[in-house]
């Protein structure tokens, strides 16, 4: 583990637990918000036939540092009428929910911030920070297109933990585990083995698991969705009607704080998926690294599966942004809580008669 | 003082000063978001004493649903922003008699018990030993609170409908 690692190396407890939590800001989260603005510019700009930013650098690709650059010299306005000490605190609130998140996720099975046992319930756990950062911002910029789009928000992330909440139990349920790194390991090998094809179980229990499994997905995938505010969810932000809803107010580097804890969310939600129904960081036909026998070539190849994985959930996440339309408030809720939930019973249901075979 | 005890005082100072601030502000809203670090203080302390499961379910039941059903009850009552609550001081006599006994007992209660002291060890998880517990030697009082839970869940969505 990195942990052991660098505690190894430096000699100092604090100084490698520093270093293990900073590492998925730097190493991570920072150049993959980076390369996620400018992706997301560029594939909407692909998907409706223009070019997307192309002046800075060749095709645009130094566009995001540019607009960084900007957004760090830019005033940090505080508008007169706000709640001046929430106001400064919600961005870091919403960082702070979205970065923890990532304590629990296995890049690798050499780097886990931690390796607790309730590594799936400490992520739903922390989610509700985001949320109380989200309405904190709303309700602090005294604005009503702020307070309208934060209760969406609120409304819309309560909801929608429900069904990701219930295909979560179920899975659990299946595996008997709520580590995330437990849950990577039991899908090794091959890709059959992962949980969208009924896990590692064998004969006639695995094939009547295949289409729980892919309905589970597409709900979790759905509902996930909508907890990172994304369209066809996006009321909360909906630009043409809200300006552009809780983050309206803010401006320079609080708003870029906003962003930033986005996608990161974004890349979150997509690697829990990825860890619950694809196997997490395994890759889907063994490690080129064991057949070598060479060991220290399997965390990279996993951490680039990981990657891999959590970076086409991302892309999905685009590509349907630029696909569907927006919900309108009252659809939203009833495919929640019409639709969704009682699919969500109905698996937890049969997955359960399942694993008593 | 190891790295422990340094996160120790800061969930502690945290937890203090937040509920501090919870019953001195005048602003309701503001009350609910520090009440909010003060749950999240207090499960980082139930983390320290190794109790995981606790932390997180005090992290989803209090700050993900309490806290937010109550910044609703806030928003969703008239005069959003200005709810104005008394912050005066009336009964000053029976409310220090109260205060004074209240703390005289609990300061007995903390002096004159003999404080159990565990090793300082990594605590194991205690998620899979709270499992089996619940469901052999606490059965019935987890299925009864469960039914609790559905009756009022039901009451709840019957009263909505009226």
């Amino acid at each position: 583990m990195m942990y052991d690692w660098l505690y190894n190396l430096t000699g100092s407890e604090i100084l490698a637990m520093f270093i293990v939590s900073l590492l998925p800001l730097f190493v991570f989260i920072l150049p993959f918000a980076l390369a996620a603005v400018l992706a997301e510019r560029k594939v909407s700009a692909h998907m409706q036939d223009r070019l997307g930013p192309m002046r800075t650098g060749y095709h645009g690709i130094l566009q995001t540092i540019a607009d960084i650059i900007k957004l760090l010299q830019k005033e940090d306005l505080v508008p007169h009428a706000t709640d001046k000490a929430l106001f400064n605190f919600a961005p870091l609130l919403v960082f702070m929910g979205s970065y923890a998140a990532f304590a629990a996720i296995p890049f690798s099975g050499f780097f886990i911030g931690s390796k607790i046992d309730l590594g799936i319930i400490f992520i739903v756990g922390v989610t509700g920070l985001v949320v109380a950062g989200i309405l904190m911002a709303g309700w602090a910029s005294n604005n009503k297109y702020s307070l309208l789009g934060a209760m969406r928000a609120a409304a819309q992330i309560i909801s929608y933990e429900i069904p990701t909440l219930l295909i979560i139990l179920t899975v659990i349920m299946l595996t008997g585990t709520l580590s995330l790194y437990d849950l990577s390991e039991m899908q090794t090998a091959y890709f059959w083995n992962w949980l969208i094809l009924g896990g590692p179980a064998v004969g006639l229990q695995k094939i009547l698991l295949i289409p729980l499994m892919i309905l589970g997905f597409l709900i979790i995938y759905t509902s996930t969705l909508a907890e990172v505010n994304r369209t066809p969810f996006d009321i909360p932000e909906a630009e043409s009607e809200l300006v552009s809803g809780y983050h309206t107010e803010y401006s320079g580097m609080k708003f870029a704080m906003f962003f930033l804890a986005e996608y990161a969310n974004m890349f979150a939600v997509s690697a829990i998926v990825s860890v619950i129904f694809f196997g997490g960081y395994q890759s889907p036909f063994g490690y080129l690294g064991n057949t070598l026998g060479w060991t220290w070539l399997v965390p990279i190849e996993q951490f680039f599966w990981f990657t891999a994985k959590g970076l086409f959930g991302v892309f999905v996440q685009m590509w349907l942004r630029w696909t569907l339309p927006r919900f309108r408030v009252d659809q939203l809720m009833a495919f929640c809580w019409k639709y969704l939930i009682p699919f969500s019973f109905v698996i937890l249901l049969l997955v359960g008669l399942i694993t008593l075979m | 003082m190891n790295v422990y005890d340094l996160i120790f005082y800061l969930f502690a100072a945290l937890t203090l000063l937040s509920a501090f601030f919870v019953v001195t502000t005048r602003n309701i809203v503001r009350a609910a978001f520090f009440l909010l670090f003060t749950f999240f203080g207090v499960a980082g302390i139930y983390v320290l004493l190794g109790a995981d499961f606790v932390a997180i379910v005090q992290l989803i039941v209090y700050v993900g649903g309490i806290l937010i059903l109550l910044i609703f009850g806030v928003m969703i009552t008239n005069k959003i922003t200005s709810v104005d609550i008394k912050a005066g001081t009336i009964q000053t006599l029976p409310a220090a008699i109260g205060v004074g006994l209240f703390t005289g007992i609990i300061g007995a209660v903390i002096l004159n018990t003999d404080w159990f002291i565990a090793n300082s060890e990594m605590p194991e998880s205690t998620l899979s030993t709270l499992g089996k517990m619940l469901l052999n030697e606490y059965v019935l009082v987890f299925e009864l609170l469960g039914i609790l839970l559905l009756v009022a869940l039901i009451g709840a969505a019957s009263m909505a409908r009226k």
